[in-house]
């Protein structure tokens, strides 16, 4: 058991640090950031942040080098994404297309579709976003009802997806629609890659309780798919699916740890501005322990994570620390969220005053971090995984 | 990075899981509640044979030199079969004070005969006012002409009426700052003025006692370490045995959740096993979280006190404050899920929450320890 680098990563951690240092860009307000998902007002910056990433070789690391990557390990990327955390780096704007859409595409694609589609996304030149949900099929999404009838060498989409994050920007879907409506419900669904600029494709943003229209529906009517852009062969969607998702888990997790231990330092500074009852908060007792409980959960996330990676370093499957993961990552930061607001006392309902806190940056986290819970698997959905699959009990 | 356990470490738990299970079997470990002692020379002798009482004692003590990262895999072992006796006591507090503190002479004397299993020992901190920190010290030590003058009271001694010898954490200097006033003695069993009370306790596979000292007189050479200078090493000494006892909770915790994952596959209820409900499929979920949560802090902390990183005090507390609230969470969840089954005296579920309830006290609960962080992170 060894925590620490080789002289290799260790070089490869200096050598992001002072790269980062000199190439944040100076518009970026380093702020806590609520989520994985960029918000609206910085998809531009995002865009060319991605592409400045990307000329100095920081995007796509464990991504094959034919199609764009660095030929790196899950190490380099894990470092990259620690050090972009604690510089407080703005998060990069395909973040659906580097998590999921490109590791899926270099797992199933045809040679063809890997040399087209991946260095696309690295360079950010064509935007992803991830078309699974619709209006009666969230958690239960083998029960999706969009269809594709083939016509020729083309297929026929019609249907409708919700909450679909970027979808008002994106170039392409990695879309999930049923191909055999006769087949067991998992056997009839197909994975294809649509171009979001086709004929028939409506979007219509929704309105989030942040107010950011962050995420959309799009509208599907008789949508004409080329027969090649089916990923992963015909009537085996749901397989690919699934991929797609363990990389989105994977991907974002590295992620999401670093960030939630950025905003535990913002929540930590705020807290020493912060008075009650005559006194900063952070020498009140009770404020001290929920301070201290956090800080451990988000340092454990760390070491989870660390034992995670281990095994797929090591060729071994995912252990039962992986499922710990992503629960304790949502738990923990709305715990972080909601003690975020009770420092404040009344002043965190306060936002574009002069006397909110932060600015009432933190009103924005607190309830952005409500969709946590939600987003890419419920918890309820996460912990009858964790009950069926990895402790082995019975379906209900 | 490989932030996993060695094919050695991984040999080490399987051996020492079938030793567990052929040597401490609960009836094993429920004969030992009901007698003073605890354990048995047999199963002593045996731990010996095994090297396991001196796994981290250097090979010139008569150890096997290894670290705490190869101990947390036999302290986890040893949780999962809830083993009685005086392991922690007597090889990760007595022990390792003799070895962080001792002079040549006094780890010769005393290591290699624990290591061997000859002699036990354990060390007497806390007090009546319930502290584990250096100002909760107020047995004195005075200097006389030849030696030393001990008199105070000491609580909540771990296996003092097993000990050959006691390490007696002192007051040797009154005033300025209580870290710098603490000296440890050797002080050994029979002492003039040393009453060792067996005190009747609620996790009765750890015994707890009192441990008064009147006028007990010892010679110069029962100090062990520097005078005055005692708080130093004994700090690590709580650190090291802190992560160690850490690992023997995660092994207890993982135990509960695999005995009450296997029930609720076979109990069935209302015509299925409960195990499909998800009001009882979420609350196991819950218990592997906490579970896994707690293993992660605690292997880290064994590589930082292997490492000797300037992080390891920080990782023992954040252990200790996690894993003390999960086995407490998840032994009590297990009592939950097994319904009145759980309740009884018959099913061992009791003897993992008790021994968590104990273990959550020993070297500070959850409270303790998150302030500790809140200090060492500079809140």
């Amino acid at each position: 058991m060894d925590f620490s680098l080789t002289p290799d990563q260790e070089a490869f951690r200096e050598r992001v640090r002072t790269w980062l240092a000199a190439n944040i860009p100076a518009a970026w307000s380093r702020r806590a950031a609520g989520s994985e998902v960029p918000r609206p007002e910085t998809y531009e910056l995002g865009r060319r942040w991605q592409r400045t990433l990307h000329e100095a070789g920081f995007v796509g690391l464990t991504w094959p080098k034919e199609y764009g990557g660095q030929g790196l390990t899950l190490m380099e990327e894990m470092i990259l994404h620690q050090e972009m955390a604690l510089a407080k780096a703005p998060p990069v704007l395909n973040i659906l297309g580097i998590g999921m859409g490109g590791p899926t595409i270099i797992t199933y694609g045809t040679e063809a579709q890997k040399r087209r589609y991946p260095p696309k996304i690295l360079s950010c030149e064509e935007i992803w976003c991830q078309g699974y949900s619709e209006p009666n099929s969230g958690s239960d999404l083998a029960s999706l009802q969009t269809r594709a009838v083939k016509d020729g060498d083309h297929y026929v989409i019609n249907g409708q997806k919700v909450w679909t994050s970027l979808a008002h920007i994106a170039d392409w879907m990695m879309l999930l629609a049923r191909t055999d409506p006769d087949a067991p419900r998992h056997k009839g669904i197909t994975y294809f890659l649509l171009d979001m600029h086709s004929p028939g494709v409506t979007v219509k943003p929704l309105r989030q309780i942040t107010g950011d229209p962050e995420f959309n529906e799009v509208f599907l009517d008789n949508v004409r798919v080329p027969e090649s852009q089916i990923l992963g062969g015909l009537n085996n969607g749901w397989q690919v699916g699934l991929t797609t998702l363990m990389y989105e888990r994977l991907a974002l997790g590295f992620g999401l740890q670093v960030r939630l231990r950025v905003a535990l330092d913002a929540l930590v500074d705020m807290a020493r501005r912060v008075e009650k009852h005559g006194r900063a908060v952070t020498k009140d007792p009770v404020m001290r322990q929920k301070l201290a409980q956090l800080w451990i959960d988000t340092e454990c996330l760390k070491y989870t994570g660390a034992r995670g990676i281990t095994r797929l370093l090591r060729g071994e499957l995912p252990g039962p620390e992986a499922s710990a993961g992503k629960m304790g990552w949502v738990e923990t930061h709305q715990r972080l969220q909601e003690l975020a607001m009770e420092l404040q006392g009344p002043y965190a309902q306060l936002r574009g005053s002069d006397w909110a806190v932060d600015g009432g940056l933190w009103q924005y986290t607190f309830l952005r971090s409500r969709a946590n819970s939600i987003e890419g698997g419920t918890t309820e959905v996460q912990k009858n995984i964790i009950g069926e699959r990895v402790l082995g009990l019975p379906k209900g | 990075m490989d932030f996993g356990f060695s094919q050695e470490q991984e040999l080490l738990r399987a051996t020492a899981r079938k030793f567990f299970e052929n040597e401490c079997a609960s009836t094993f470990v429920r004969q030992r509640m009901e007698e003073d002692e605890g354990v048995t020379p047999q199963f002593w002798s045996k731990l010996a044979e095994q090297g396991w009482l001196g796994l981290v004692y250097p090979e010139e003590h008569g150890g096997t030199g290894l670290g705490f990262v190869d101990l947390t895999v036999l302290m986890e072992e040893m949780g999962r079969a809830v083993m009685p006796g005086p392991f922690l006591s007597t090889v990760l507090l007595g022990g390792l004070a003799i070895l962080e503190a001792g002079s040549a002479g006094q780890k010769k004397d005393w290591l290699t005969r624990i290591a061997s299993g000859e002699v036990k020992t354990t060390l007497a901190l806390t007090e009546p006012n319930a502290r584990w920190d250096a100002a909760g010290v107020t047995v004195t030590a005075r200097a006389g002409k030849d030696g030393w003058v001990l008199n105070g009271t000491k609580l909540f001694v771990l296996d003092a009426h097993l000990a050959d010898v006691v390490v007696v954490a002192a007051r040797t200097t009154e005033g300025g700052r209580p870290e710098d006033g603490v000296s440890l003695f050797l002080v050994p069993r029979g002492a003039a003025g040393l009453a060792v009370t067996l005190l009747p306790t609620m996790d009765q596979t750890r015994k707890l006692c009192e441990v008064k000292l009147t006028d007990v007189r010892l010679p110069a050479a029962a100090l062990l370490g520097a005078r005055d200078g005692g708080w130093a090493p004994l700090a690590r000494v709580l650190e090291r045995a802190t992560v160690a006892l850490c690992a023997e909770m995660c092994g207890g915790a993982q135990k509960v959740l695999e005995m009450t994952t296997e029930y609720a596959k076979i109990r069935v209820a209302f015509g299925k096993p409960i195990g499909a409900y998800q009001g009882v499929k979420h609350k196991a979920a819950d218990m592997l979280v906490d579970v896994e949560n707690a293993k992660s802090l605690t292997y880290y902390a064994a590589w930082a006190v292997d490492e000797n990183v300037p992080e390891a005090a920080l990782a023992a507390s954040m252990a200790k404050a996690y894993t003390s609230d999960a086995y407490r969470k998840v032994a009590g969840a297990g009592i939950q899920l097994h319904g009145g089954i759980g309740f009884t005296w018959e099913h061992d579920l009791h003897l993992y929450f008790k021994r968590a309830k104990s273990s959550e006290f020993t070297f500070g609960d959850a409270t303790h320890h998150r302030e500790r962080v809140a200090q060492l992170i500079n809140l």
